[in-house]
């Protein structure tokens, strides 16, 4: 049922799309398990096209836990052809939370316990939210196993739903990152690997932006 | 002591998704590990992991998920297609679907064809 209404809402869409030329609320969105660099790539394609960051990082996961919307970013391709899209930068999507891992990690019981809430609540509002998108890029950590369920799933509704998808494999200036790992598990799809911290390869993944969307 | 319960896909096949998703779920509440015969709808999979997030509390802490499925890549056209409109009629019976509670499985490591099923142990208390 949700794929047919998503199906719909994509023809309804690409109906608006071919009369009036390019939406302006075309969405974005950066999906992927927590702690796989998602904010930390949207603060990057902010800065390089904003100018200022989305959110904040931390190496404590699930400090990302609302979906978080930078509105009207406009990219440029090296051949001058302008983008702009609502990027939205979503909670890690996880099947366990567990309070006292953020205890172990130095928070207090009481601020231990709201993370996690606040965490599952994050996590239902990303599943949620991938109706509303209009390409995604997945963002995996290279370093960490490909095959968690959690990808799958996450690249499976996206499939089954339309919703074209970009794999960035983030941390490959990590020595322990494997790109090889992530093309052999998804090797139906584009993989492009990146550091979003350092910008590595970034310009390369914008180009790529364009070729998703179009 | 570990339990595994064993569901034939026949057993969720007339639930609705909503059904399937308790049925999974109150089993790994009662920390049993499910072996599903199949999988779930790829929007149930999606569900399974809301529901399970709209539950954790602090005995509950979540579920450890996967699936195994057979590659599909040596069917031809017309074989795809059919195995393609039978799993959407029926449902999807190949493979198998693993389902955890997270304070009994503390990770399942898979690779295409196999699957690794880290349990946590519990401390005996010194007397």
């Amino acid at each position: 049922m949700v794929v047919v209404f998503s199906y719909v809402k994509r023809i309804f869409n690409q109906f608006f799309k071919d009369a009036f030329g390019n939406r302006k609320d075309l969405k974005l969105g950066l999906y992927g398990p927590p702690n796989s660099g998602k904010t930390t790539l949207a603060n990057k394609i902010c800065i390089d096209w904003v100018g200022e960051e989305l959110g904040t990082v931390s190496p404590l996961a699930h400090e990302t836990r609302e979906i978080q919307i930078k509105e009207q970013v406009t990219i440029k391709s090296k051949n001058g052809k302008e983008l702009m899209f609502n990027l939205v930068d979503t909670p890690g999507i996880a099947t366990k939370i567990d309070y006292e891992d953020f205890l172990k990690a130095g928070l207090s019981e009481s601020k231990a316990k709201k993370r996690a809430r606040e965490a599952t609540r994050g996590v239902i509002e990303s599943i949620k939210w991938l109706d509303e998108m209009d390409a995604v890029l997945v963002v995996l950590d290279a370093t960490q196993d490909p095959y968690s369920q959690v990808n799958v799933t996450i690249i499976g509704n996206l499939q089954a739903r339309e919703i074209p998808v970009l794999i960035v494999a983030n941390k490959v200036d990590l020595k322990r990152a494997s790109m090889k790992k992530i093309q052999a598990a998804f090797p139906q799809y584009d993989v492009i690997g990146v550091s979003a911290k350092y910008g590595k390869n970034v310009k390369e993944l914008y180009e790529q932006v364009f070729k998703l969307v179009r | 002591m570990v339990t595994i319960q064993f569901l034939p896909y026949t057993e969720i096949e007339t639930l609705s998704a909503v059904g399937r998703i308790r049925k999974l779920l109150n089993i790994a509440k009662e920390n049993k590990i499910v072996l599903l015969q199949g999988r779930l709808r790829k929007e149930e999979e999606t569900e399974l992991i809301k529901a399970t997030m709209e539950e954790i509390n602090k005995e509950f802490k979540g579920i450890e998920l996967a699936v195994i499925h057979p590659s599909l890549s040596h069917l031809t056209g017309l074989q795809k297609f059919k195995n393609d409109l039978f799993s959407a009629v029926l449902g999807d019976r190949q493979g198998l679907t693993i389902i955890g509670p997270a304070s009994v499985v503390k990770a399942i490591k898979k690779d295409p064809n196999k699957i690794e099923l880290l349990t946590s142990e519990k401390r005996k208390k010194r007397r």
